[in-house]
């Protein structure tokens, strides 16, 4: 197992966020967390990344023992993060931003490789490389968001939302790279509110409500779950 | 010689001659220049300087201060402290003056950071630690109170050049200004290209995406506050040794603080020659004005009984708000590009 979380508790001030979750992820797994709005999935991603402080649980990765450790050594261990939104550094070229992502301790000099991998990945932003990022369009700049996080040589990768406000065909294309960083051997954990791709994709997943898992399984047999179709995808 | 035509590499040719052109003029002033030209030139450089110093905090890395006067009032005061009471002087000062402006910036950086207080919150801040210094100092009678704290000047003490007391004729304190003001120029084109640099500009674009790749937050804003404050303070040593008198009313009054942060909203807030440039603007044009009004109360237009002391102020917030609608980025980025100063894919 790579990474272990369970028991996880959180709050924000008396709200209870994440209540009791525990999520299994193995080597090579796409493991898909579904939910609506506000049922704690960004919650869930950003307690791991230790951006949020749980109050109780426990989060393992690889034997070691993280819950509550802050989110820069969380990254350096190996847990990369493409965080809600597209939050790009809009101030910055394309090329500045990777490279942010690179100066990362592990990133370290092995960033000339890592951002030709990038390029080749996605040849726009090679052309696009001395723009200032706010210039691009919002599917580039997911693109940026996910190249950058690979400057940090990530082990696992927890994607928030990737398709949030994208055209089709470019969630088509982000869902597609997911895909092929999985296929390359990457763990990956998938939030995301269309059920349908994410489900499909997983051989994972878990369904959350108000904070709570309320199921959990392989992706195809959710797909098949009666609750999922009616809650999820309007059958 | 490579990183030197690095360094230089932004400029356009033009961009280049100019620059040349204006460094020449400036190094050639005391040649000229009279005595009144020369304390506005200083003057210049001086707020130049801690233009540097607050766009380093608000341009680079996003923090806003508006207690600057608090670092420079800090630094001038120990400096100055240290050399009456103790003899020390002021170019070994200036670094105990150094730690305590960053020491009062790590405090406020880490009640406002550590407890995440965001945005104007943290200005506030600034502005509560620049008055409570100045209520402090207005008690301390060793430092001279309300009455001021004065350094011994002699008559002999106006000529020559003694770098290491700070004592000498006016030219000396106009390069020394210079140079100073210059080399924060440097050093923040150096930083602004450097790691600390990047993660600055990340945090001040998106702290939480920051967060997420994996950036230590806290302590990069921490550097920023460390770098700003310590070149603040080299400021304020600079303006005890000039001015020879310092008074807590005077020194860490909000004005000063607003003061520090004209030239560069002006100039243009991120970018490097903004500060200068700003500075190069307002405070002439407030000589200008000040020069003016006593001329018309002297040809008896406007009656000399009149106070008018604020119309300075009032003209420089009248152009930061014409600023602020019509060139939110700042006059240099504009000058930059209509000039062609710069080569196109470099800014600033």
């Amino acid at each position: 197992m790579i990474l272990s979380v369970s028991g996880l508790n959180l709050f924000y001030g008396d709200a209870q966020a994440l209540d009791e979750v525990s999520l299994e992820v193995d080597a090579g797994d796409i493991v898909a967390v579904v939910g609506s709005n506000g049922a704690g999935k960004s919650s869930l991603i950003r307690t791991i990344a230790g951006i949020e402080k749980p109050r109780s649980g426990r989060i393992v990765y690889k034997d070691t023992d993280i819950t509550g450790w802050p989110s820069h050594r969380v990254c350096n261990l190996g847990i990369g993060q493409v965080a809600e939104g597209r939050q790009i550094f809009a101030g910055l070229t394309v090329r500045e931003n990777l490279e942010v992502g690179a100066y990362l301790e592990r990133g370290r000099g092995k960033s000339a490789e890592t951002m030709e991998r990038v390029f080749a990945m996605f040849p726009i932003l090679q052309e696009r490389a001395e723009q200032q990022a706010g210039t691009l369009s919002g599917g580039e700049q997911q693109m940026l968001a996910i190249g950058r996080c690979l400057l940090g040589q990530p082990e696992l990768i927890m994607f928030d939302e990737p398709s949030l406000g994208l055209a089709p065909t470019i969630v088509q294309e982000v869902f597609g790279i997911v895909e092929r960083l999985n296929a390359d051997g990457t763990p990956i954990v998938l939030v995301e509110q269309n059920v349908a791709v994410s489900l499909k994709m997983a051989n994972r997943a878990y369904v959350l409500e108000n904070g709570r898992i309320v199921l959990s399984g392989k992706g195809e047999e959710l797909l098949e779950d009666d609750r999922v179709r009616e809650a999820y995808l309007g059958l | 010689m490579n990183s030197l035509a690095r360094f230089f590499r932004p400029l356009s040719p033009a961009g280049l001659w100019l620059g040349a052109a204006f460094l020449a003029v400036l190094l050639l002033l005391p040649l000229w220049a009279g005595s009144y030209v020369m304390t506005v030139a200083t003057t210049v450089f001086y707020l130049a300087l801690i233009g540097q110093s607050w766009n380093l905090m608000l341009g680079f890395a996003g923090l806003l201060s508006i207690g600057h006067a608090l670092f420079v009032g800090i630094g001038a005061y120990t400096a100055a402290y240290l050399f009456a009471a103790v003899g020390l002087p002021p170019v070994v000062g200036v670094l105990p003056a150094i730690a305590l402006a960053v020491l009062m910036g790590v405090l406020i950086g880490y009640l406002g950071f550590r407890f995440a207080i965001g945005g104007g919150y943290f200005a506030l801040l600034t502005i509560a630690f620049a008055e409570f210094v100045r209520i402090v100092i207005d008690h301390v009678s060793w430092l001279g109170a309300t009455e001021g704290f004065f350094l011994k000047v002699s008559s002999a003490d106006r000529h020559g050049i003694d770098l290491v007391n700070l004592r000498g004729a006016p030219e000396m304190y106009y390069y020394l200004i210079m140079a100073l003001a210059l080399g924060a120029l440097v050093l923040c084109r150096f930083l602004l290209r450097s790691r600390l640099g990047y993660y600055w500009q990340a945090i001040r674009d998106d702290a939480e995406a920051a967060e997420a790749l994996g950036v230590n937050v806290l302590r990069y804003k921490m550097y920023a506050v460390i770098f700003s404050s310590g070149m603040a303070g080299v400021a304020g040593v600079f303006y005890a040794f000039y001015q020879n008198s310092l008074f807590p009313e005077i020194v860490f009054n909000i004005e000063r603080s607003i003061e520090a942060t004209l030239g560069s909203i002006v100039g243009g807030v991120g970018t490097l020659f903004g500060p200068i440039f700003g500075t190069f603007i307002l405070t002439p044009l407030g000589e200008i004005v000040t020069e003016a009004i006593d001329l018309l109360k002297h040809w008896g237009v406007i009656d000399p009984q009149i106070k008018l002391d604020g119309l300075k102020l009032l003209i420089w917030s009248f152009i930061v708000v014409l600023i602020v609608l019509f060139k939110p980025k700042g006059l240099w980025p504009w000058v930059c590009s209509r000039l062609r100063l710069t080569r196109p894919e470099a800014e600033g």
